[in-house]
């Protein structure tokens, strides 16, 4: 049972990062760029801990949190950079 | 088997929340509007994956680890964080700042007015 709602899931989730895909290809604004990105990680957070249980181990815990930390870091370093031109003023 | 029950079910609700997050990135019609959805949404459906996970390895795996809560706080104090910088980004490019009402101070909007100059007694 647990399998079948992980492969659902993953499905759920693989789909959410091609929607976010296309708001990157299409989006009209550098905004909308942006939040997609955030959006991305964020899916991966999630499709990276599902496939830490589909496998059983706790390895992947790491793996999510250094995506997670990367993820923050990177999305608020490119806001400063459309904001001001600047990242560390 | 009930324990097996409740961690699909917290997995499918999870992977629901994504989705929604996901698709209301394109369904919505403008940026502010867009940026409800990942933030709220997709926040939750990593939440929900987190507790899952946590239920999982604890009492299927018998190795409770509390790390799971650390990933979940962690995105739940960033996530309103990213959505007020870019906010702020898309303030910037697209609304003039005589849009905005009076700040009632003697500064203005910080995007839009450079920051109040410091004494140099750090350097």
């Amino acid at each position: 049972m647990i399998t079948s709602a992980l492969i659902f899931a993953f499905g759920c989730f693989g789909l959410g990062l091609l929607l976010n895909l296309w708001r990157i290809a299409t989006g009209p604004d550098t905004a909308d760029r942006i939040l997609a990105l955030d959006t991305m990680v964020i899916n991966i957070i999630a499709l990276l801990i599902l496939y830490g249980i589909w496998q059983g181990t706790a390895v992947y815990y790491e793996a999510s949190m250094l995506v997670a930390m990367v993820g923050f870091v990177s999305t608020v370093a490119y806001c400063r950079f459309v904001l001001r031109g600047d990242i560390i003023e | 088997m009930v324990l097996e029950i409740i961690i699909s079910a917290f997995i499918v609700i999870a992977g629901i929340f994504g989705l929604v997050g996901s698709l209301g990135i394109i369904k919505l019609q403008h940026t502010m509007q867009r940026l409800h959805a990942p933030t709220k949404a997709t926040t939750l459906g990593v939440g929900g994956v987190l507790i899952a996970s946590m239920l999982y390895f604890g009492l299927v795996k018998g190795q409770l680890s509390f790390h799971e809560l650390l990933i979940t706080l962690f995105l739940f104090l960033t996530a309103p964080i990213s959505a007020h910088f870019i906010a702020k980004t898309f303030l910037q490019a697209n609304i003039p700042a005589k849009d905005l009402p009076p700040t009632q101070s003697e500064y203005g909007w910080s995007v839009y007015v450079d920051p109040p100059k410091r004494e140099p007694d750090e350097d």
